[in-house]
């Protein structure tokens, strides 16, 4: 009636550079649910924070700035410029503060990983669960703050169904990022360095102004930048100015989730399984 | 979903005292007929430190096999290896006839580890614990919940079952963790020191758990450096010391053949021992002279204290006294086993 885990799966796994994996990353996902049930509450703080930019910069300073251009061309409110860049970020957001702090304590402090290793999960299965409550957690914020820019009167076309799948996406690559490095950290204090990314990519990622203001060289700095694609695929897709150039952003995030999701499972391998 | 091999539960309605967590889990028969545990030149290397160097060992369905030694002796890097989370950098080492460089998740889908130090899952309750554990192995919710309340009453938790697990005692946390580590019925069983820190009392306690389990018929291997607990639990056991294994045999086998039947303790005011020591040459088969007292090993104690006396050995205290597995550790190592 058994069947003990397929050799020949595991004889593929470790020809492929591949960390093994049970197949039951569902189940880590399964324990975070269980646990948010506790504290559900945690989970709201993520969700103000962009509504509050949206009313405070958006509808505040909107009322300073008659309109602006986009790097596509079009002519906007201000508050419909930056409600996509709003969205990217509470998805960044959502998604950087559970794969760093979340996974930091439960990987250096509570040994939940050691737990999970011990039985049949293997790294892979650790990484998957984890970026993808992670993404999880980031879809709901951008779920819900989408909601808040529908009824604000801030998007228009149909295009913006895609935008939460989008925001998801983004999610996916910025977890992925986020739980690698993580694996990095052996203190508190190197938490600065994430505030330190995250912070400025949050401000100029054409977030509140069109790529158009910065000079030529910062232009170029700001492109390689992850959240300025993730911006730029949200703003696309809620102002309608869809072309096949999304793809390139599409693109740059999914590169930037697979080395995450690799590079993580590799590392937990690497320092739980000595 | 993957099926794991958990199907066969063997329903024992309990005749009596035995809880369903002891009744007979299922005798699947091994992938081959051979021992549950074999290894043969096991070693394990960290860069140029060499923490397990070239053991045999050999564990047979149903026993209760121990690993003694002091802290670094190599008994963690060991069970890690049996565990099948740490890969082995040389020699040979099946579980249930397995390779874990290659079966790892077949091996670890029927062992529970009982690590040193617990890492339950602060963030759940007690019963929550359990049920997700239950998951990782793939077991269905139904079976999670079904196995959990008989754990929980296995581990005297019942009561708890809804609580945090953070304001657990220790003895309590220990006990969930034996009963995480059983949630998938596991053929074999392994124990990372597992009463290390714990008060005698909740030590008790828990060895009578864990006798209950080896009398199911759960294999079990144990690490300690403790020589009650190895005297307790142990059907036989290794030695281990800069890891290598320095003796084998059960508890009383070792004790017979490293030591005496009977050990007797002198203490003294004076923090020279050497006179005294000096003075017993001849009286009983040897003589150790620790910091604190000197150990005299004889077959009958008190005979040798009345020689002692004779020869006008005057004590703080003396105390005779049956000889144990310390007695063996002291005679292969030259040292007491001291955390």
């Amino acid at each position: 009636m058994s069947a003990p885990p397929l050799p020949a799966v595991s004889r593929v796994t470790r020809a492929l550079p591949i960390p093994a994996g049970a197949g039951l990353a569902r189940m880590v996902v399964l324990r975070n649910v269980t646990s948010f049930r506790h504290g559900w509450i945690a989970l709201i703080s993520g969700f103000f924070e962009p509504v509050l930019y949206l009313f405070s910069l958006g509808v505040g300073v909107g009322a300073l700035v008659p309109s602006v251009t986009t790097d596509r061309g079009s002519v906007v409110t201000y508050a419909a410029f930056v409600a996509p860049a709003l969205l990217a970020a509470s998805a960044m957001n959502g998604a950087v503060f559970d794969s760093t702090f979340n996974v930091f304590f439960k990987l250096r402090y509570a040994k939940l990983y050691d737990g999970m290793l011990a039985t049949p999960l293997g790294p892979r299965d650790v990484a998957v669960g984890e970026i993808a409550w992670s993404l999880g957690r980031g879809g709901i914020y951008s779920g819900l703050f989408l909601l808040v820019a529908v009824l604000a009167g801030l998007v228009h076309s149909w295009w913006s169904l895609l935008g939460l799948p989008a925001a998801v996406f983004i999610a996916f690559a910025f977890a992925a990022v986020g739980m690698f490095a993580t694996t990095f950290m052996t203190s508190w204090v190197h938490f600065e360095y994430v505030t330190l990314a995250i912070q400025p990519m949050f401000l100029f990622s054409a977030t509140f102004f069109p790529l158009s203001t910065y000079p030529g060289l910062l232009q170029w700095l700001v492109r390689l930048t992850p959240l300025y694609h993730g911006v730029a695929l949200e703003r696309g897709l809620l102002l309608g100015e869809v072309g096949a150039g999304l793809l390139w952003h599409v693109g740059y995030l999914l590169a930037l989730g697979l080395v995450g999701v690799l590079g993580a499972a590799r590392r937990i391998e690497g320092l739980l399984l000595r | 979903m993957r099926s794991l091999p958990f199907g066969t539960v063997v329903r024992v309605t309990a005749n009596g005292s035995a809880t369903p967590a002891e009744r007979p889990t299922r005798r699947r028969p091994a992938p081959t007929s051979g021992p549950i545990l074999l290894a043969r030149g096991l070693r394990k290397t960290f860069g140029e430190f060499t923490a397990v160097d070239g053991i045999d060992v050999e564990v047979q369905a149903g026993e209760s096999f121990g690993f003694l030694g002091p802290n670094g002796a190599g008994k963690s890097s060991t069970m890690r290896m049996v565990g099948a989370v740490s890969p082995v950098s040389g020699g040979e080492l099946r579980i249930f006839g397995l390779d874990p460089a290659s079966d790892g998740p077949a091996i670890r889908a029927r062992l529970g580890v009982c690590p040193q130090t617990d890492n339950l899952d602060d963030e759940l309750t007690v019963e929550e614990n359990l049920w997700i554990y239950g998951r990782y192995f793939g077991l269905s919710r139904a079976q999670v919940r079904e196995r959990a309340a008989e754990l929980l009453e296995f581990a005297q938790l019942t009561d708890r079952a809804g609580d945090k697990v953070e304001p657990l005692s220790g003895g309590m946390k220990r006990r969930l963790t034996i009963a995480r580590s059983l949630i998938n019925n596991p053929e074999l069983l392994l124990l990372d020191e597992p009463t290390t820190g714990l008060d005698p009392q909740a030590r008790h306690v828990l060895w009578d758990r864990l006798f209950r389990l080896k009398r199911s018929g759960v294999t079990l291997v144990i690490t300690t450096h403790y020589m009650d607990e190895a005297e307790q639990l142990c059907d036989r056991l290794v030695v281990m010391d800069h890891g290598r294994i320095v003796a084998e045999g059960s508890p009383r086998d070792l004790i017979a053949r490293y030591s005496t039947r009977e050990v007797l303790e002198l203490r003294f005011d004076a923090d020279d021992q050497a006179a005294p020591a000096a003075a017993l040459a001849g009286v009983g088969e040897r003589l150790e002279v620790l910091p604190d007292r000197l150990l005299l090993y004889a077959h009958d104690g008190d005979a040798a204290l009345s020689a002692a006396s004779a020869r006008g050995i005057r004590p703080l205290s003396a105390l005779v006294r049956r000889s144990t597995l310390e007695d063996v550790f002291l005679h292969l190592t030259g040292r007491t086993l001291v955390d």
